[in-house]
């Protein structure tokens, strides 16, 4: 009787490990078919070509030297973003410009960051797969926008609190590099020296 | 003028360029503007101020252009990231 129970028992623990390997064996085969076909439903970068995307910053950078004034085209160069003061309100906000990041808000005078507001533009027609604009041109559609209706821009973007997307010691040290930036631009420009003693942002 | 848009992958693209006090040029420029409105795009002059500062304005159609503007800068609308 006991040896007729202990086989059954094995027998049973035998089917039942077989259906359970079935059915993970074709959890996992789903799971992989599935995430086939999202890669498939998602637009293919079809073609991209580092030398291309080269050309492409390359003029925008040129586009974007044309339409700055030339103090925020060398803050964009050499710290790699730039501050575009904005003109709403009392306290004016002044504003960061990174290449595809959110625009970062802060108080000039206090050096308190507000906030971050997230805002895209993308190209729907993606002429190679991708909607994403070169990186200066992105800056110069931001600068573009808040120049010509901060207002508008500030109303469409969402807002989030400061960090979530980047870093505060990063803002802090970005504003302090500005600020260093400026002192030095300051000291080597004469005809801007009267500047030197006035305080600054940070 | 100048009509140029901003692409992915290109940089700026030459859209079409003429002289607006030709009638046949105007016709191009109008034409190729509307179209870009059509397909979405936000327009902008680069200009600058008595100040200096240089600053964009956003056109809605080609009557808002200044007809001394060299070039409009066509790019995709702004929408809310992430």
């Amino acid at each position: 009787m006991a040896l007729a129970l202990g086989t059954l028992a094995i027998v049973l623990v035998a089917l039942l490990s077989v259906l359970a390997l079935e059915r993970l064996r074709r959890s996992s085969l789903r799971h992989s078919l599935a995430g086939l076909r999202a890669r498939a439903r998602r637009p293919a970068i079809t073609d991209y070509d580092p030398g291309r995307e080269m050309r492409a910053e390359q003029r925008a950078r040129e586009l974007l030297h044309s339409c700055v004034n030339e103090e925020e085209w060398s803050m964009y160069r050499e710290l790699g973003f730039m501050r575009v003061q904005g003109t709403l309100g009392q306290e004016r906000c002044a504003y960061l410009l990174y290449p595809h990041e959110p625009i970062l808000a802060y108080l000039p005078d206090s050096g308190l960051i507000v906030g971050e507001y997230c805002v895209e533009f993308p190209d729907h027609t993606r002429p190679y797969g991708s909607s994403r604009l070169p990186d200066s041109d992105d800056v110069l559609a931001k600068w573009i926008a808040l120049t010509a209706d901060e207002r508008g821009l500030i109303e469409r973007a969402n807002m989030h609190l400061p960090g979530r997307q980047i870093r505060v010691a990063k803002v802090r040290g970005d504003l302090a590099r500005l600020a260093s930036w400026e002192r030095e631009r300051a000291g080597s420009h004469p005809q801007r020296r009267r500047l030197v003693g006035s305080v600054p942002a940070l | 003028m100048r009509l140029l848009r901003v692409k992915p992958g290109h940089g700026e693209v030459v859209l079409a360029e003429g002289d607006v006090t030709v009638p046949d040029q105007y016709a191009e420029l109008l034409q190729a503007f509307r179209r870009e409105l059509d397909a979405g795009m936000w327009a902008a002059v680069p200009t600058a101020t008595d100040a200096g500062r240089r600053q964009a304005e956003l056109v809605r159609s080609f009557e808002e252009v200044p007809v001394d503007a060299e070039r409009v800068i066509f790019f995709p609308r702004a929408a809310g990231g992430r």
